[in-house]
């Protein structure tokens, strides 16, 4: 399983990850991600990747979860 | 500091207050401190079990059990240091400045205790910049101990900045290595802190305190007090509109009336603010809930940091609301984007409802601006901003719909009953 986690500190609210991804993260009135938290489905963990690497802040965390976990 | 009102009668078998200030007296009273000998491989086992049995949690704000705290430090602090907090941050909060000048020894025999069962070879004791009296009180413990030879590892004194959210473990043990005062991202917790390459464990004053009292009388001394599911004392400090301010000690599961009753309220309270300023309002109808944590949580509210603010019937909840939204959005750490623009914004939301702005959106606004900064933030900061103002927007909600059809507030020009620190002095250059 997979989810996507904002590093709120390292993030200053370029908002690429939510072109990049409106699927899983939108913004705030501010301009700030906000990631759902859900599991991330199958087919959107390559643009999340994506996103993570686009970041120019390096804010967006793609965490693996073990089974279970 | 306001003056303290004393322990109450019966306290005597179980009082942290009623503890001696000087080491000889403390000796005298309590007897050694009670380490393993070299040879007893269990004694960590051992203290680890009575704290568990003693029930005790933190009583730092978080409530965490003790017991498994020291289990999942057992021998990995090793080399490492004990922070003993007590920052303080929260304004209304007098508690382990108090017990830190009545009871200093108490609360480092139990920083010394928990070393021995971690492993660490430091005490390290936080103590905001200005509050140098407490500050004072802490290094006169620390170098009796020192010439007494009674602390077997090195304790000393530092000085963080003197701010909301110094406190913050993560925060406190990044400003202890060097770095600046600011809470860290942390996604697992459970993650241990670290100064340089040995752990670092973070415990409240007051706690300490508590841990030293279970190693030498047993889990029952401290069961004695309180309820069966949340047993032992807890310090409070009372303070807003009553006669007598100050810091009680009282059994957990006290009725919240009673124990606000021991401050002497002007009045009869409009609400009571439990738990600090990151806390919750309670209305009247919950006034004779017991402090506990599952009877809090069942309301709405939590021990929090041992603060009980009562309001009087002539203050407006949703005033001082805005004047503790607009106070805690201050003490941001300026990180996290959420909290520098998203509690500021909620306390100009809370400031026009009280000056009767007549704004249709403004209720749904607030609500939205609520649920969107709530749980996004390296720290928890915002999320007791959020947690304070949702139960103002439910406990004074006669207030709020007033308010809202175009009244103002009649008391936003009286001073507050919140206890805020006075601004720094600017001075001229």
């Amino acid at each position: 399983m997979t989810r996507i986690l904002i590093d709120p500190v390292a993030c200053d609210a370029y908002g690429y990850c939510a072109e990049l991804l409106p699927e899983a993260i939108t913004v705030d009135e501010w301009g700030y991600p906000i990631a759902d938290g859900e599991p991330l489905p199958a087919e959107l963990v390559d643009a999340a990747r994506r996103a993570a690497r686009d970041c120019p802040r390096r804010a967006i965390i793609v965490q693996e979860l073990r089974a279970g976990a | 500091m306001p003056n303290a009102t004393d322990t109450m009668p019966g306290a005597r078998t179980y009082g942290l207050l009623g503890y001696p200030a000087d080491l000889a007296t403390h000796a005298g009273r309590v007897g050694p401190l009670p380490l393993p000998a070299r040879a007893d491989r269990d004694w960590g086992g051992a203290l680890i079990a009575a704290l568990e049995a003693s029930g005790l949690t933190g009583r730092g704000g978080a409530g965490f059990p003790a017991a498994i705290k020291a289990t999942a430090a057992r021998g990995k602090g090793r080399g490492g240091t004990i922070v003993v907090n007590a920052m303080e941050g929260e304004p209304a909060s007098d508690k382990d400045a108090l017990l830190m000048i009545r009871a200093p020894h108490l609360i480092l025999d139990g920083a010394q205790l928990l070393a021995a069962v971690s492993g660490a070879r430091s005490v390290v004791v936080c103590v905001p910049e200005g509050r140098d009296h407490v500050a004072a009180a802490a290094a006169r413990a620390v170098a009796e101990r020192t010439a007494a030879r009674w602390a077997p590892v090195v304790e000393t004194v530092v000085r963080p900045p003197d701010r909301f959210v110094a406190g913050e473990e993560s925060a406190l043990v990044g400003w202890i290595e060097g770095g600046q005062s600011l809470p860290a991202f942390r996604p697992d917790k459970s993650v241990p802190l670290r100064i340089g390459r040995k752990g670092a464990l973070v415990h409240n004053a007051e706690t300490l305190a508590h841990v030293a009292v279970i190693a030498r009388g047993g889990p029952e001394a401290f069961r004695s007090r309180g309820l069966p599911e949340d047993p032992g004392t807890s310090l409070v400090t009372l303070s807003g509109a009553v006669s007598q301010p100050g810091v009680v000690e009282v059994d957990r599961g006290t009725p919240l009336i009673d124990i606000v009753s021991r401050a002497t309220p002007l009045g009869p309270p409009q609400a009571l603010l439990v738990g600090g300023y990151a806390g919750a309002w309670v209305a009247p109808e919950h006034f004779s809930t017991p402090y506990a944590s599952l009877s809090l949580r069942a309301i709405g509210a939590t021990a929090g940091v041992g603060v009980v603010v009562v309001l009087g019937h002539e203050a407006c909840g949703i005033s001082e609301t805005a004047r503790l939204a607009h106070y805690l959005a201050g003490q941001s750490a300026g990180q996290c984007g959420p909290c520098v623009y998203g509690l500021p914004a909620i306390a100009d939301d809370l400031a026009r409802l009280a000056a009767g702005h007549v704004d249709p959106g403004l209720p749904a606004r607030l609500d939205r601006r609520l649920s969107e900064v709530e749980g996004r933030g390296a720290c928890r900061h915002p999320d007791g901003a959020v947690s304070v103002v949702r139960s103002a927007l439910r406990v004074f909600a006669t207030d709020v719909h007033v308010h809202s059809r175009g009244t103002p507030c009649v008391s936003w020009d009286r001073p507050t009953q919140l206890r805020f620190p006075a601004p720094p002095v600017q001075v001229a250059s």
